[in-house]
């Protein structure tokens, strides 16, 4: 199937008094039409600014330093500012982390969602209160008519949540960015927001781009996921193969730094903190918090490797691929 | 033994939930409520029930977990039990004594037994006092101490939380979000507490670091010989630490049971619905969701019989009813007419 969004060698740095954050470095993947692509990791290991620059929303000090992002045939860090408008008005929309901090504080919801809608399709006030009022109900709200009269603090936040994603699918995007939808909302809610972005992914065909730090929401939604790590991303598969095989010893990291409720096992930190990206040493990023670190590791950068069909990795010592991941059972606490 | 007579989801009764013998007991919680009055409507007053009749018993070295959903009531227990704030009823017994009855003196002294750690580390910490100086306080009110052993103290405190005794002189700023919580936990246990609420105290903490933090909590806690209160809406973390489990839902507990058993064995829909709705990172665990519909009600408007009928996918009539506290398992209690 051939790519709806490839990005190649995306680099982006941060221009400070200190020197420049290499915020992102070499970062490439490819999403596919229809499917739910997951990027996962740490915070501060890039994610939301590889957001931010496919929509190139990144404002000074941030700079694009070099790299490609190829949308529907055409290179977005190429295309002319009008022409990305209308990429960001029609064809990728963004749900972000705060919904009520992204909606507008002193207009009703639905007055926001019409203004979208006849914004994007020239609707009469008429139709777009309609299709404003239909959209709602789709993305699971209930009692539509007065929920569109209130304003966002009047909505809890999975309410917010619902019409910010009303709102990001008004244009029937092919692409949703969705930046931790979930985080700070309750267990029950965010299962519910998971839960309608699946049906809405399939019901429209629109591809996701899901960022989030959590494993259980990348194994729950998504069919590939890419692993981000200080910049760079340092392993891409199926979701079935990054859980059951995973090949960078960061991803057999996160795996095991989370308690689980659905078995016993050794909880184990992740040794260290992300590093400074802050001119940071040369080879892999990783090279300091990890278990299997080489001499080559600190002076070369590993390259992306196919282990096999959808599974690369960037890592010396995962050329044979090392099937330790899964976390072992053992006591609890 | 539980009576099935006796029904939770009213104040009254479910104060009368069964608690171990107080020799054993270092907190003993019965039947606590706090409410709020709110204007309603025209005229009148309501009242927001933020507890409604919360019993609740913690053993000496033991962690008791307390889960829920946001706006459940779980921090106003906490307050309650620290007595920042006045519950409108029910007791709470701390080694014998009645701490509601206890005057302004009495608390004062009996405080460096019981302390509590917050979620956010940044905004509960001042930030005008240095990492020593923050830790040193607690010492300052309730130690007798030679300035000299005192800063020694200090640095026994943060070498047990895992900070280098170099921090002293650092403000919070200088730190990170999870230097920041060891120095609350610091504070936290620098008297020597028994009893320590911890609420909330990896949520705002990513990943990597919360692992840690709770592994130095337990490891705090063996060697300390703690009783800890945990309250979490994160079920692996509580699940992880906990030896007990109390879930609430809308000012009262739900359901109590030993943690595995908890975990493994959940009887109240509303505990099912919540571990259902927890993503698990492992993609073949077959999913089997119990979805509860709609949101959380308005703790003023609470439904008759039982709390969670307008959400629960098996309410059947007899659900309007009072609901009854039984036993399912030994240590085992649920309050659901269906278990
Ligand atoms: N305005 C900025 N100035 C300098 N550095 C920034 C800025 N915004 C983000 N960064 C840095 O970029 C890196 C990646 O951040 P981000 O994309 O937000 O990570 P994530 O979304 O994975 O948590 C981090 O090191 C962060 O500190
Ligand atoms: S390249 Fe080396 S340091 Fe980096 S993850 Fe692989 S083994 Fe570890
Ligand atoms: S079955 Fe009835 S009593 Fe039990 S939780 Fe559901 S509504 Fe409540
Ligand atoms: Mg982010």
């Amino acid at each position: 199937m051939s790519d709806l969004l490839r990005i190649e060698n995306l680099t982006v740095h941060f221009d400070t008094d200190d020197g420049a954050v290499e915020a992102v470095d070499g970062a490439s993947f490819s999403i596919r039409p229809g499917e739910i692509f997951g990027l996962v990791g740490e915070s501060g290991s890039g994610k939301s600014v590889t957001a931010l620059t496919i929509l190139r929303l990144l404002r000074p000090p941030a700079r694009i330093v070099s790299g490609r992002i190829a949308f529907e045939g055409r290179d977005l860090l190429a295309l002319a500012a009008a022409d990305m408008r209308h990429v960001r008005g029609a064809r990728i929309s963004m749900v972000f982390q705060s919904p009520r901090t992204s909606l507008n504080p002193v207009l009703p919801v639905g007055a926001q969602l019409e203004r979208v809608i006849r914004l994007h399709a020239g609707a009469s006030a008429r139709e777009a209160r309609e299709r404003a009022l239909a959209m709602l109900r789709e993305c699971g709200i209930s009692e539509v008519e007065r929920r569109a009269a209130q304003y966002p603090h009047q909505l809890s936040g999975g309410m917010c949540q619902r019409v910010m994603i009303a709102m990001a699918l008004a244009t029937s995007p092919r692409l949703l960015l969705a930046d931790e939808p979930t985080t700070g909302l309750d267990v029950s809610i965010a299962a519910q927001i998971l839960d309608l972005l699946r049906d809405l992914g399939h019901r429209t065909g629109a591809s996701i781009l899901l960022i989030t730090h959590d494993l259980g929401v990348v194994a729950g939604l998504c069919d590939r996921v890419a692993v981000m790590h200080a910049g760079q991303i340092v392993e891409t598969a199926d979701v079935r193969r990054l859980f059951h095989a995973p090949a960078h010893p960061y991803t057999r990291a996160l795996l095991r730094s989370v308690p689980r409720v659905d078995r016993e096992f050794a909880m184990e930190p992740i040794p260290g903190a992300v590093p400074s990206l802050l001119a940071p040493p040369p080879g892999c990023r990783f090279a300091s918090r990890c278990p299997v670190v080489m001499p080559e590791c600190r002076i070369e950068r590993p390259a992306v490797t196919l282990l096999e069909v959808d599974h690369t990795v960037s890592c010396f010592a995962a050329v044979t691929p090392v099937r330790a991941g899964a976390p072992a059972e053992g006591g609890d606490g | 033994m539980a009576d099935p007579a006796r029904t939770a989801g009213s104040g009254r009764a479910s104060g009368e939930r069964p608690v171990r013998p107080v020799s054993e007991a270092l907190v003993t919680v019965s039947g606590l409520t706090k409410h709020y009055p709110v204007r309603s409507g025209w005229f009148g007053k309501a009242a927001l029930r933020a507890v409604d009749g919360v019993s609740l018993t913690l053993g000496a070295g033991e962690t008791l977990g307390l889960v829920g959903e946001s706006g459940c009531g779980k921090s106003t227990v906490a307050r309650c039990l620290l007595r920042l704030v006045d519950p409108t009823g029910g007791r709470i017994v701390f080694d014998g004594v009645d701490l509601l009855g206890l005057g302004a003196d009495e608390l004062r002294r009996r405080r460096r037994d019981f302390q509590m750690v917050f979620q956010d580390p940044t905004a509960s910490l001042n930030p005008r006092l240095t990492v020593g100086r923050t830790v040193e306080e607690p010492l300052l009110l309730h130690a007798d101490l030679a300035p000299a052993e005192r800063r020694g103290r200090v640095r026994e405190i943060l070498d047990e939380v895992g900070l280098d005794a170099s921090l002293v002189d650092r403000y919070p700023h200088e730190l990170s979000g999870g230097q920041r919580q060891r120095v609350n936990v610091a504070r936290a246990v620098a008297t020597r507490p028994r009893f320590v609420v911890l609420d909330e105290p990896t949520s705002a903490l990513d990943v990597s670091l919360r692992a840690r933090v709770i592994l130095m909590l337990a490891e705090l806690q063996r060697r300390l010989g703690l009783s800890y209160l945990f309250i979490s809406h994160d079920l692996a973390t509580v699940k992880y630490l906990s030896d007990r489990v109390a879930v609430m839902y809308l000012g009262t507990v739900v359901e109590e049971a030993p943690s595995r058993e908890l975990f493994h064995h959940p009887a109240h829909p509303y505990t099912r619905a919540l571990l259902s709705a927890i993503p698990v990172p492992d993609p073949d665990v077959p999913r089997d969701r119990l979805p509860l519909a709609g949101e959380v009600p308005s703790p003023i408007d609470i439904p008759r019989g039982c709390r969670l009928r307008g959400r629960c996918p098996l309410a059947q009539p007899v659900c309007a009813e009072p609901v009854p506290w039984r036993e399912v398992a030994p240590g085992h209690f649920a309050a659901c007419h269906l278990v």
